[in-house]
């Protein structure tokens, strides 16, 4: 614990104790990457080879299975569900923390409401709908879908960043005349804009890594990298190596992203309760 | 909608007075709920809302109607209205019983194992040393990578049993997917959401109060009861936090068994969100399986209830407006 000092020695072990925990417990991870590097036949030995000559084989590998186009959908369905997710939730979150709309208790109840009903419960109607939309197999689908999925989210989480902005700003802006996009873009928005971004980080984290939708409502045309990865399973751990090149590259993104975030990453994974 | 003239969002009453002229010393009526300039305020909220109640509620709707019908995909011209024979047929599917025991045990043991260890690497982090932020870094990464990348991972690398690397440490040839199939998706599910039980005690142990422990070394209590006296009180809330959003995903776990076990063998590790695809997506049986939707959401809401009630506590909403 940080206020005791503790003699320098246990520190020592402590901290060196810290570290062997971390390294074990993501080891699986450190695994893959260097799985990644291996060539197929160094990727499953018994006993495992630690020592072997890397190649980027795997990488050129996952690109010639048709990576790209995935990953291209899923780029495409996480940054436009992730801005429809914004330009509904700014004003949102807006009228239930700042100006206090009637009634915004049972609207929060209810955003928080479709959190917590399972997903599958929908999955059959929203397969009919799909289809006779037109809209299986089709991003469009996801993005519909994906916004739904974050929309609450964001509120909450917004919420909590606006209800940080101080009350007499905005009784200012209001005192000198301002309407609401005004406000809002004026006065507000430069507040919360880390906050904003740091909803928009959460959304893209949920969107990139979502199976259960994808995997269900697309196929080979709108079928975003999770889906990729899926088509591994059929060739029952063939290309291990080849798998764990695509595995990282598929979670790349979001990690990067999560690392960069990870500050704000609390925030967003508590709905906006813890700072 | 359009705004035709500035609205002063927490003052309508006020508002409309100043515009109509007759703002004076009369005493400022609070306009009602259902009233238009109550709408107006509420235009901000509307798109959200009106697209959450569609894109949610419209499926959730559809699901209780199919629900009520006899419809297999694979034969056409087979729907017809059933009434409640599909959850009396459900109600004695032992299957069924059985996949709902296998999600209560999942999202019980893996939410509280994974709070147990997020608890301890909290504990390990809340200190200064070398490398912190690297170590930090690198325990929130399972919860970063695809859960179906993670699980593919656990399914080859580690569960593997002649190249897996539990054998190799462990010595002979489990079959650990086979032969412990429940536990094996835990051992993945616990491993993805350490670092999101970690991340929510960790806030809760920084946010303590530094005075306040200094207070209790001071008077003499030890580690063991300064951790359960004052810090264990201090850090229930954000547990409670962590175990009630954990639960909301895990519950819904899906990736892991359809990647490492299909449920299987046999239904050993079917869950309710697999079985119900597999009715859905294998038998192509639209009414049973939109009964089986039906009952989990009402058992959902049974515990969303309580849930609510505790998130509403928690991030200090009360009345209407602040």
């Amino acid at each position: 614990m940080s206020t005791r000092a503790g003699t320098p020695l246990g520190r020592s072990a402590l901290t060196a104790f810290t570290w062997l925990v971390a390294v074990l417990f993501v080891f699986p991870l450190l695994w893959m990457v260097l799985t990644s590097f291996k060539q197929e036949a160094d990727a499953y030995t018994d006993p495992p080879r630690l020592v072997f000559t890397p190649t980027l084989e795997q990488f050129a590998g996952v690109l010639e299975r048709g990576f790209l186009p995935y990953l291209g959908n899923s780029a495409f369905v996480t940054v436009v569900s992730t801005v429809l997710v914004l330009l509904m939730a700014v004003p949102a979150s807006y009228a239930l923390s700042i100006a206090a709309v009637p009634g915004t208790r049972d609207a929060l109840g209810f955003f928080l409401s479709t959190k917590m009903l399972p997903i599958v419960a929908a999955i059959i109607p929203l397969y009919v709908i799909s289809q006779n939309l037109k809209l299986l197999d089709n991003v469009w689908a996801l993005v519909v879908l994906y916004t739904a999925m974050n929309l609450p989210l964001a509120v909450w989480m917004m919420r909590s960043f606006f209800l940080e902005v101080p009350k007499e700003m905005v009784e200012a802006g209001r005192v000198d005349g301002a309407n609401l996009p005004t406000l809002l873009f004026r006065v507000v928005l430069p507040v919360v804009a880390p906050g904003i971004a740091a909803t928009a980080l959460i959304c893209v984290i949920f969107s990139w890594t979502e199976f259960f939708y994808a995997v269900n409502l697309t196929a080979a045309q709108a079928g975003t990298v999770p889906v990729f990865l899926v088509g591994f399973i059929t060739s029952e751990g063939l290309y291990w190596a080849q798998l764990s090149a695509a595995a990282l590259l598929a979670s790349l993104p979001v990690m990067v992203v999560g690392w960069i975030a990870q500050n704000h990453l609390v925030r967003g994974l508590s709905m906006g309760a813890v700072k | 909608m359009t705004p035709t003239t500035p609205t002063t969002p927490t003052q309508p009453a006020q508002d409309v007075a100043e515009r109509t002229g007759t703002a004076g010393p009369q005493p400022r009526k609070q306009a009602g709920k259902w009233s238009a300039t109550a709408w107006k305020r509420r235009a901000p909220l509307m798109p959200a809302l009106l697209f959450t109640v569609v894109v949610t509620q419209v499926p959730f709707l559809l699901t209780v109607f199919y629900s009520f019908q006899s419809w297999n995909l694979v034969r056409p011209g087979s729907r017809h209205f059933v009434g409640l024979r599909n959850y009396v047929d459900v109600f004695a599917d032992s299957q069924f019983r059985g996949a709902m025991l296998n999600t209560v045990l999942l999202t019980v043991v893996c939410v509280l194992v994974a709070l147990l260890l997020g608890l301890g690497l909290a504990m390990l982090l809340d200190r200064q040393f070398v490398g912190r932020g690297v170590v930090r870094t690198l325990l929130i990464t399972p919860f970063l990578i695809l859960p179906a990348a993670g699980a593919l991972l656990w399914k080859t690398t580690m569960f593997d049993p002649t190249y897996g690397l539990l054998n190799f440490v462990f010595g002979g040839d489990t079959d650990w997917l086979s032969e412990y199939p429940l536990a094996s998706v835990m051992a993945q599910v616990v491993w993805q959401w350490t670092p999101f039980m970690m991340l929510l005690v960790l806030a809760g142990l920084q946010a303590q109060s530094r005075e306040v422990l200094e207070a209790a070394q001071v008077d003499g209590a030890g580690r063991w009861r300064i951790f359960t006296s004052i810090t264990l009180p201090q850090l229930s809330r954000y547990m409670q936090l962590a175990v009630l959003l954990g639960a909301i995903y895990v519950v819904n776990s899906f990736d892991a068994i359809f990647l490492m076990t299909q449920g299987g063998p046999g239904t050993a590790s079917t869950n309710l969100p697999y079985y119900i695809y597999q009715r859905a997506f294998e038998g192509f049986d639209v009414g049973q399986s939109s009964a089986m939707g039906v009952i989990v959401v009402v058992l959902t809401l049974v515990v969303a209830t309580f849930a609510l009630r505790l998130m509403f506590r928690t991030f200090g909403v009360s009345g209407e407006a602040r």
